[in-house]
């Protein structure tokens, strides 16, 4: 790991994945919360064309014209999203649809023209389909950083602005914030996110370092500053992690690896996370069903203690079992650990009898009136 | 002179046309609420109550006439103006605390670069307080049943201390006892000389809870007072032939 680290390639990587996540952590946690995270495919696929063109016009490989291109393409797709959403009848879905089908396919259509064109000089270009992160340079990790302190300066300074445009834009609007600036806003970010991870991600696989680590940091997260913060962290792990595997091993591709490692840690956020994992929920409805039926077998002692007119009454398991069967059992397990009730002997049978505690009793009349809390 | 005509009227419409594509969701109505009142608007699904809502917090573009709020442009009133959508039109998964949806109703006065700080969180305890919801404050909001929902949002108006309430159906799918407690709180307001309209969906209470009433079926069919507006013909007019008197 020492010697990897020292590696000024590895450096480059490291640093730039761990760039690139603190811009698309941040800005993907407000794309999901409004909704957009198939927009920013549909620009990150549209980048294609921008980078095809921005090759021709600078007639080299020259990432400033690539990246400008980038943007300009990614951006007028999410208007030609807008629009059409606006103006037609078609489906948010179907109009991204649309625009990102016609603009990849553009894409492609443009890079196989430059390529048979000018043959080897643009050989890099296609690396923009998956990315080549070992191709970032020194010099790309200014404009990373510049990008990420632009986009984390802007959201700092309007953060409550663009909190309250991503819950309630009509009420932002009442309030008399400006919603579409800052809606505006936002979407440029992700748009300029999305291009920053051109290079070592590519547009195929873009979208995914935007939208997994906020849907993991929404698992875990109460507010949306957590959800922010966790998302960054989650983003430059998912970086740095990656970098340093596909680093480790030969012939695995850097931008495949992050993306695997994000979606990782939003498997595990789906399935472990308080309150909202899918294992947290899953113990949470064992636990009331099996509280169910331990107040079922509760109220069949109560309702025998009633009918006998004996508030003590021994009730002997086989007859607890002929109604309650397998469930019994464990019922009165957990309920004599909760001291509701107990287990006597009544001679001269010899099997187990169970009787109600006062406290089993109180329980039982509670949940006759309906009132019982979970206690 | 032009921004002040009309100053005696809380809410002020004329000759206000909205369209969404082809048919008219509003056709050239007039309405005029006085100050002070608790006012209902009434009309079937699709009758323009929403759009009239929102044209008049200058949320929709009007095609045609004109919205004023005592008398100004809700652009120069926006600080007196409290508002209350529909529960639904948010998602409520967003992760946040009661708190933190009340505090949002004073983002309109906190001016840019300011973050709501310790007093802003006390204005919003009252206003939590107000809706019987204190103990919920540092409650996710993803949490809430619709009732506490609707309370919430109430609170986040209340917060504003504004001068005319607008409430795009607060009763819809909240049970008898928020129901209650939100007429209360609204008649409330009104006997503190504020002005509250309201979208309401239930004919059976509008003689109980209003005092105005406006019927909208995309024209107006009646305004003014509850007593001499609420009547059969005018229902009859506002809903079709199957519309009967309904007295709660």
């Amino acid at each position: 790991m020492g010697a990897l680290l020292s590696s000024q390639i590895v450096q480059t990587v490291v640093l730039g994945a761990a760039l690139l996540g603190l811009i698309s952590g941040a800005l993907g946690a407000f794309a999901v919360l409004r909704g957009q995270s198939l927009l920013g495919d549909a620009v990150s696929h549209a980048a294609l064309p921008g980078i095809a063109l921005g090759f021709l016009i600078a007639g080299g490989r020259d990432l400033g014209a690539i990246l400008t291109g980038a943007a300009i393409s990614g951006g007028l797709a999410a208007l030609a999203v807008m629009a059409i959403t606006a103006r037609t009848r078609l489906k948010p879905d179907a109009a991204l649809g649309v625009v990102l089908g016609v603009s990849f396919a553009l894409g492609v259509v443009l890079l196989s023209h430059v390529q048979g064109r000018s043959g080897a000089s643009s050989a890099g270009l296609s690396s923009f389909l998956f990315g080549q992160a070992a191709a970032t340079l020194r010099s790309d990790l200014w404009i990373m950083g510049t990008l990420a302190a632009i986009a984390l300066g802007i959201i700092t300074l309007l953060w409550k602005e663009a909190k309250l445009v991503s819950f309630d834009p009509d009420y932002a609007r009442a309030l008399g914030l400006p919603v579409t600036r800052v809606q505006g806003m936002l979407t440029v970010m992700v748009a300029l996110a999305i291009v920053a991870g051109l290079q070592m991600v590519g547009v195929v696989l873009m979208v995914a370092l935007l939208i997994a680590p906020a849907a993991a940091a929404r698992q875990w997260a109460r507010s949306l500053a957590g959800m922010v913060i966790l998302s960054m962290s989650f983003a430059v792990a998912s970086g740095v992690i990656g970098a340093l595997i596909s680093a480790s091993a030969r012939g695995l591709a850097t931008g495949p690896v992050i993306v695997l490692v994000a979606t990782g840690i939003v498997a595990l956020s789906m399935a472990f996370a308080p309150e909202r994992g899918l294992i947290w929920r899953a113990i949470a409805q064992r636990a009331r069903v099996r509280r169910l039926s331990s107040d079922r077998v509760l109220g069949t002692i109560h309702a025998l203690a009633r009918d006998h007119d004996n508030p003590d009454y021994p009730a002997e398991l086989g007859m607890l079992q002929a109604e309650h069967s397998s469930a019994t059992v464990p019922a009165l397990t957990s309920l004599s650990a909760r001291g509701l009730v107990r287990e006597i002997s009544h001679p001269p049978e010899t099997t187990p009898h169970w009787q109600l505690t006062e406290k089993g009793r109180a329980r039982a009349d509670a949940l006759n009136r309906g009132e019982a809390t979970d206690d | 002179m032009n921004d002040l005509h009309e100053p005696q009227f809380a809410l002020h419409v004329e000759d206000l046309t909205v369209t969404y594509g082809a048919a008219p969701a509003l056709w050239d109505i007039d309405i005029d609420v006085p100050p002070g009142v608790m006012a209902a608007i009434v009309g079937p699904n699709g009758s323009g109550k929403s759009t009239l809502l929102k044209t008049s917090l200058g949320l929709v573009r009007p095609v045609a006439g004109h919205v004023r709020l005592f008398g100004k442009p809700i652009s120069a009133m926006r600080r007196r103006i409290g508002y209350v959508p529909q529960r639904s039109s948010v998602d409520w998964d967003f992760p946040a605390d009661v708190l933190d949806v009340v505090t949002m109703g004073l983002y309109g006065q906190l001016g840019w670069l300011r973050r709501p700080g310790a007093p802003e969180r006390a204005k919003a305890m009252d206003a939590l307080s107000a809706v019987g919801m204190q103990d919920y404050a540092r409650r996710q909001i993803s949490q809430l049943s619709g009732g506490q929902q609707q309370r919430v949002f109430i609170a986040r108006a209340l917060v504003q201390d504004a001068d005319l309430y607008f409430l795009d159906e607060p009763m819809a799918g909240v049970d008898r006892p928020t129901e209650d407690i939100i007429i209360a709180l609204l008649q409330g307001l009104r006997d503190r000389g504020k002005t509250v309209i309201v979208v309401h969906h239930d004919l059976s209470t509008v003689e109980q809870y209003f005092d105005w009433l406006v019927m909208l079926n995309t024209r107006i069919v009646a305004q003014g007072p509850v007593t001499e507006v609420y009547t059969a013909e005018n229902l009859r007019q506002t809903y079709g032939h199957r519309a009967a008197l309904i007295r709660g």
